[in-house]
């Protein structure tokens, strides 16, 4: 979706603040935030795509006055609420009014180390045979929907050119809208920045990974 | 995106409700979450990703293993999973340098750089990385020759990208050990450079 998280190349933000020796977490609630973010998404009960697409839902000028974990909060309260595993009025004074739902897991204390260790792959076994190959000239689809999609919106109808191919993987844009996984070919192309961004750009190339939907074919030797 | 909006006891509260709301319904084991938060907070980091770069520093075969398959170079000294199932490493050189940057949310590769600074999850940051990274580089004090060209990296996908930044002149003879002190995490993002030794006097090397 067109939403305020696709950021690349918005001017007026101001300069980078790094801080110094930064901590892991600044608040508490930031500590619980994560960690009940960490513990509902290996509930099994939406993708992490959807955990994405619930995060950009939000409304453009509360996204970008919330601070990171207050738009991951955000999101885990509407994919909650969403699955009905929570209701607003539990929400409201924290306290339980309807009985918990079956879960398909839940990440016990003595699992923990397990599952960081074994992570969510999302390579899949390949529906057929790539497409392309690395050194293709390949142009974006024009496209805006009003889903989840992981090309931005600068590198759409942009021409560019392959330069790695990574096996299929799970395809976010319908993983993110529950449209389940359908896996495709993941492609590392190069964009020259002067396609993205005519003269204004101090970037030599910006490299983007899109799924091969994302891709025609452009004829014409590489650059 | 700055933080400092909602009223922090307000957060606070609102958090500790959700927690034991789920934790009433059976949803989360309050035992688990402490084990989440302790192994980011305490034992995941930088210092992972930096003794990956030193060995690649040091070791030839290992650098090889890295630009073939980083995912199984890195996993056999301890670091994967979560947020690093696909790795990819970047080796920066005279030539080309190399920036990561999530524009759409914040990927990284927490096995070997731990959780991300605010400053990388930030709109200053996505926002203009893509398109003018050598600004973005000055907001960090560093500054490249001309005549390096600057690629950036949108994590779009699952793959994760380290930067191997280019060894510090001055370190002929170190042990990988000694080397990954000077390897920063902002130098693995491609935000800084590797530091330079410590300059040879007073004793402080």
């Amino acid at each position: 979706m067109n939403g305020a998280q696709d950021l690349g190349g918005m001017h007026g933000f101001g300069p980078v603040q790094p801080e110094d020796d930064e901590p892991a977490f600044h608040a508490e609630w930031e500590r619980r935030a994560f960690a009940l973010t960490l513990a509902m998404g290996a509930t099994g009960s939406w993708t992490l795509d959807q955990a994405r697409a619930a995060r950009e839902s939000l409304a453009p000028a509360t996204y970008l006055a919330s601070s990171y974990y207050e738009i991951w909060l955000a999101g885990l309260e509407a994919l909650m609420r969403e699955r009905g595993l929570v209701h607003d009025d539990e929400l409201a004074d924290g306290r339980v009014h309807a009985p918990g739902q079956p879960l398909a897991k839940r990440l016990a204390a003595e699992d923990v180390a397990a599952a960081l260790a074994r992570g969510a792959p999302t390579e899949r076994a390949a529906p057929g045979p790539a497409r392309f190959a690395t050194g293709d000239r390949v142009l974006t689809r024009q496209i805006n929907p009003a889903g989840h999609t992981r090309l931005p919106r600068y590198a759409r109808g942009r021409r560019g050119t392959v330069v790695a191919v990574h096996g299929a993987h799970v395809f976010p844009d319908t993983s993110g809208t529950g449209g389940g996984e359908h896996p495709a070919w993941l492609y590392t192309v190069r964009f020259d920045a002067a396609e993205l961004w005519g003269p204004d750009t101090s970037a030599a190339d910006v490299l983007v990974d899109c799924w091969e939907p994302y891709l025609e074919p452009l004829g014409g030797p590489a650059r | 995106m700055s933080g400092t909006h909602a009223n922090l006891s307000e957060l606070d509260a609102r958090v500790r409700a959700i927690e034991s709301l789920l934790v009433a319904k059976g949803y989360v084991d309050p035992v688990a979450l402490d084990a989440l938060i302790e192994t980011y907070e305490h034992r995941v980091g930088p210092h992972n990703g930096a003794r990956v770069v030193a060995r690649a520093w040091t070791d030839p075969a290992f650098l090889d293993w890295l630009r073939r398959d980083a995912t199984a170079a890195i996993a056999s000294m301890g670091y994967s999973g979560r947020q690093g199932e696909h790795m990819i490493a970047l080796e920066n050189s005279p030539k080309t340098h190399h920036l990561v940057v999530c524009t759409l949310c914040s990927c990284y590769p927490w096995p070997v750089l731990g959780l991300p600074p605010v400053w990388y999850k930030s709109a200053p940051y996505r926002s203009r990385a893509v398109i003018d990274p050598r600004g973005v580089l000055a907001d960090f004090g560093v500054r490249l020759p001309e005549t390096t060209a600057i690629s950036v990296h949108d994590s779009t996908a699952e793959l994760r990208y380290l930067v191997i930044p280019m060894r510090p002149a001055g370190t002929d003879g170190w042990d990988a050990q000694r080397l990954a002190t000077l390897v920063t995490r902002d130098a693995m993002i491609g935000t800084g450079l590797a530091l330079d030794p410590p300059a040879p006097d007073g004793g402080a090397a």
